[in-house]
Order: C-alpha cells, then structure tokens, then sequence
C-alpha cells in the first residue's frame, strides 16, 4: 500500500478544503471499501481524509422528510424505531447486504459511493476502464455473469463498462425517491437518488455526479406514503453475505386491492440503480394481481439485453420483480 | 501485554504493493510539503487533552491511544498500519485470526467500543480513543465466557482458526437482539466463514447462550 498522510479534520469545510486542495486526497468513513481498494492498490489517496469525527451521524425528522446523516452506520440505520416504522424497505435492504461486523462500520455515505465489484476493476493484471480510462474492458470478452443488462449500448463500446452497482441501499433510497445532500467548494446541493449515480457512456471511472472534494451530508426520504406494502428481494450466490445477481425493491400504495402508486427499482442489473419507470406507469390504477405483475415485469424488461454469461439475468430478473410485487402486495 | 512496543514496526504485512521507490519518493514530497501542512494531525488535540503528546508531523508515524482490554496503550504507527495487524503484530495479541484480510471471511472480528467490527478493514489510527475487545479479553481470568463454554460443550469447531471471529460475532449476534432462532443465527452470523464446516454445532452453541438466558 502506498503511504498517505493521515488528516482529522474538525470541521465540515476543512474537510471539503482538504479533498478540494489535493486531487490525490480522499474522505474515509467506514473504510470497509476504501481500504479494500487501497489493500488491492487499486486506490492510492495520498491524504486520507477521516470524517469520523464530523456531525453528520443524526437520524431526524423534518417536515415530511426524514433526514439521515451521511455518516449514521448502515445498523443504525437498520434498527432506528422511525426508519422501522415508516422505511420498512430500507431496513430490509439493509440487512440484505454484507454482514453484521460490515453494517457496524460501514455509512451510508459510503455505501452510496462504494465501487463496482466486477473482478476486472479488482484485478490490476487485467484492462478495466474503469480503473485505467482507455486501457479496454476485461469483462466485455471475458466471464461476464455478474455483469449489467440495463443502460448498455446494442453495440459494444469498448471505451465503456458493462459493470453494475453493488449497493442494495441505493436501490431502496431509489424506489423512494430519496436525496442526496452534499456539501461541496460551490456550497450546497441536493441530488435526486435518480440523477446520483450515473450510466458508464465514456467515463466509467466517474460512477456519480458528484465532483472532487464534494462530501454527502445526508440523504432524506419523503414520508411514504406505503410503509405497509414494501419489499425487497435479493437474490444471489448464496443465501447471504454476497452481492446481489439481482434484486428488486418494491413499494405500492394500495386502497382496496387498487394500486395507486408504485415504485420500482432493480440492483445487480445496471451501472446505477435501476429504476423501472414503465412498469410503474403501468400498475398505477391497476388491481393488484399476478397477471398485473407479470405484465408490468413484461415492460420492465424491455431494452435489456445480455451478454456471454449473464443471460439467466433475462429469466431471473422478471421473476424477481413478480415475485417482489407479490410479497409487497401480500398476495405471496 | 507490553507498553515498551517496538519503535519502529515492520511495514504491515498485507500482501499489497508496498516499492522502496514509492517510499523514498514519498518521503522526500512529504518532507517538502512539511513545511506547509503543519501543523498535522490536530485530532490528537481534541481527542486527547490530557495528553502531552506531541504528534509527528510525516506520514511515517502517528500516535494515538487505544484501550485495548481494559488496558490503556499508547501507540506509534504507520497510519496504514490496520488495527488487525496492530493487534497481531505489534501488541502480540494473535489470537485474532487473519483469515483474507479483504473484510470477506470474518475471522478478524473484534469488538469497538462493544459493537463487532472487522479489524482487517480498519486502519488503526482511526479508532484513536475507542475501546477494544479481542478474544482475549472475553474470559474472565480464568473463567471462561459463556460462549466459550457453549462452543466447547457442542463442538463448536473443528480447526479452530475462524472461532475467535466466531465467538466475537456470537456475543454481538445475542446483544444485537438477532439470535432469536436457527435461522436468525444463520443470517446474522453469515459474515463467520468456517472452512470446516462447523456451522450446525455454532448455531446450537449459540441458541444454547440465547436459551440458557446466560449473559452475553
Ligand atoms: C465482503 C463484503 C461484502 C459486502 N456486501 C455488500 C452487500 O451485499 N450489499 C451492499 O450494499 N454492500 C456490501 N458491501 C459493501 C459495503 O456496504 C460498503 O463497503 C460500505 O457501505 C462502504 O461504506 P464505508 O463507510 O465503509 O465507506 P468507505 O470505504 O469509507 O468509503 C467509500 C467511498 O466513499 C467515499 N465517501 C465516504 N463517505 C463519504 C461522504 N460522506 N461524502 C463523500 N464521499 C464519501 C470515500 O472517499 C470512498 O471513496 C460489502 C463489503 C464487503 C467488504
Ligand atoms: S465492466 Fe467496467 S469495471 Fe469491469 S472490466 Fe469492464 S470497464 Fe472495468
Ligand atoms: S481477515 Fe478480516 S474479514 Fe477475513
Ligand atoms: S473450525 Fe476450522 S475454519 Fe472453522
């Protein structure tokens, strides 16, 4: 691992100047990925920047929002009494992703901003643009089973990346709509959940909108309107402690078996969260059923498409989204 | 455990690229930034008051304090130093295991501040001021802690290298409020591998604790 200095900062914008004065400076919060990166020599920060010690680690409640702090660790979040009782999906998304030592340490910042895990961008022997802009994709001709099948080109761009995002807590923050507060040199500033990650096209090192020496503050959710009718589905290697081939994060509003909103939003299938606009276009107004749901998963998949090894992605994902919406719905 | 630790630790040994060159290069960048960026490390100040510390201004040594055991340190490292190298190298304290050191195995389990946390994903300057368990410190004395017990009474591993990690994360798995059934322990445990294979005898040693009302 390449030395770094080491840097505590106490204040918010001391931080902020920190990263901003030194393109090889980093923030760290849990360090559960930015270690591992630097361990592989993938990330190189000459400064680390610790945020621990910030004031960003409060859960409140605004006026129709609730507002976490971007450095509440992901149990926190997961057995806060609100986020039980009001963001049930979020807390099942939760405790569907790593482990009980991982969600001690890691944020939710830093869940947001965690990197892709395709083998490629770990793998220094192999190209990844991601990693090294320019020097090719590995995954492209390679074993691509883990790999995206939303937001990618018909034809194959080899400036490109195929890779998806890892994080099971963006995709419920997407399906409810939530926001990304940061602070950054220009002031401040709030992302939509949709617009904070972003497709590869041909700059598949950048995963966000955010730009360098931006921090996250916090995410806020709208007060939902579907406490009750939420799920979220994971469905990977093994039955826990891996990352998502696909997964589906349901919510419906419901009146008398009548869906009056949906949301929808898809992990393990795109470079961002992926969420299925269409398909809840479609329900709205529906009656809640399995032939309702198995259309709308029908229009969900329109423009996927696959590669070498991920095609069982085609198969799985519809099923995955039917099977969500059941369980929202509680007809499963 | 000793106070009079080696001054000057071997690079932490995480199998990563660790060139002279880079070193040297870095050396003379940070030497020449000196200068500018002091004064460094200014948590040491507001962490610590009452410690009359002065803090090393390069990136080769920082200082801070753990209380690791109940025991008070005062430590000096290589801030890329992780809290499972500090422990196993530096403090002499091997019985937290080093399993794949990429946060993926769970044998490094150790407790912050009562909570389990993974050592080998930590840099150990981080946890300046935070209280530490490692195995060592679950017994009292000579008596076992309750886990232990359980996990001697139903087999609860074979080799034995990922049971310090086991046990670590069994007792948070019973504080967490997670070790409600069989299947509850299976989810909320999955982050202990065992190469062995132990897990059913794990889980009953865990329900046992649970069951049997024994503190945690
Ligand atoms: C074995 C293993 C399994 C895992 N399984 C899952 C899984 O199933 N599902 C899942 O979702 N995740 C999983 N994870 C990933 C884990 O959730 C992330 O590593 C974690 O959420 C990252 O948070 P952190 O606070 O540790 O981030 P750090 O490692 O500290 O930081 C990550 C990045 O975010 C930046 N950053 C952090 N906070 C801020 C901020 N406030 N503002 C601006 N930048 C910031 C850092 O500079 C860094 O680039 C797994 C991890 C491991 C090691
Ligand atoms: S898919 Fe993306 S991350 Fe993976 S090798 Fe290709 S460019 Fe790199
Ligand atoms: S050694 Fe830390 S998780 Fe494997
Ligand atoms: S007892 Fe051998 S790895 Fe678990």
């Amino acid at each position: 691992m390449k030395p770094f200095e080491y840097v505590r900062p106490s204040t918010l914008q001391e931080a902020i100047d920190l990263v901003v004065s030194n393109p090889k400076a980093q923030f760290i919060a849990g360090g559960t990925n930015l270690i591992d990166l630097m361990k592989h020599g993938i990330a190189a920060p000459e400064k680390l920047v610790d945020i621990n010690h910030l004031p960003l680690k409060k859960i409140e409640k605004r006026d129709g929002f609730l507002r976490i702090g971007a450095l509440v660790l992901n149990s926190e979040v997961a057995s806060h009494k609100r986020v039980l009782d009001k963001h049930p999906l979020l807390v099942q998304a939760l405790h569907a992703g790593a482990s009980g030592q991982l969600r001690n340490m890691a944020t939710v910042g830093g869940n947001l901003l965690q990197r892709t895990r395709c083998p490629y961008f770990y793998d220094r022997a192999f190209p990844c643009n991601k990693r090294v802009p320019g020097s090719g994709c590995g995954a492209l001709g390679g074993i691509n089973r883990m790999h995206a099948i939303f937001g990618v080109p018909v034809k194959p761009n080899p400036r490109s990346c195929i890779a998806v995002h890892p994080s099971d807590l963006s995709v419920a923050l997407s399906a409810l709509e939530a926001t990304v507060w940061v602070l950054g040199p220009r002031g401040e500033r709030q992302i939509p959940m949709a617009d904070f990650h972003r497709l590869p096209n041909n700059r598949p090192e950048q995963d966000t909108t955010l730009s360098n020496g931006e921090l996250i503050t916090a995410v806020e959710i709208p007060d939902a309107v579907f406490p009750k009718h939420v799920h979220y589905l994971k469905v990977r290697d093994r039955a826990s402690y891996a990352f998502a081939l696909v997964s589906v994060a349901a919510a419906l509003d419901i009146d008398q078996n009548r869906i009056k909103t949906a949301r929808l939003a898809m992990g393990g299938v795109a470079h961002k969260p992926w969420r299925l606009f269409e398909a809840e276009k479609m329900l709205t107004g529906q009656v809640a059923s399995e032939t309702v749901f198995r259309q709308a998963a029908e229009v969900a998949m329109q423009g996927a498409r696959a590669f070498e090894h991920n095609a069982y992605k085609l198969s799985v994902a519809p099923n995955v989204i039917v099977q969500a919406l059941k369980i929202a719905a509680g007809l499963s | 455990m000793t106070d009079d630790k080696p001054d000057d630790p071997t690079p932490p040994d995480d199998g990563t690229f660790f060139e002279m060159s880079d070193r040297r290069l870095f050396l003379k960048q940070s030497l020449a930034v000196a200068g500018l960026t002091l004064t460094p490390f200014p948590f040491l100040k507001t962490a610590e008051p009452d410690s009359d510390e002065t803090p090393v201004g390069n990136a080769e040594k920082v200082r801070f304090t753990l209380s690791v055991n109940g025991k008070k340190q005062q430590l000096s490292t290589d801030p890329r130093t992780t809290l499972l190298d500090l422990l196993r190298e530096q403090l002499g304290l091997t019985g937290t295991k080093k399993g794949c050191d990429f946060g993926q195995c769970g044998a490094c389990t150790v407790h912050v501040d009562g909570q389990r946390v993974l050592a080998c994903l930590s840099f150990a300057v981080m946890q300046n001021g935070r209280k530490i368990t490692t195995i060592e410190g679950l017994a009292k004395g000579d008596r076992l802690h309750p886990m232990q017990e359980a996990f001697i009474k139903h087999d609860g591993f074979q080799c034995g290298y990922c049971t310090p990690g086991q046990l670590m994360s069994a007792v948070s798995c019973i504080r967490e409020g997670c070790a409600n059934s069989e299947a509850d322990i299976q989810e909320y445990m999955s982050g202990n591998l065992c190469r062995c294979g132990a897990y059913p005898n794990i889980v009953k040693a865990i329900l046992d604790v649970k069951t049997g009302g024994q503190n945690a």
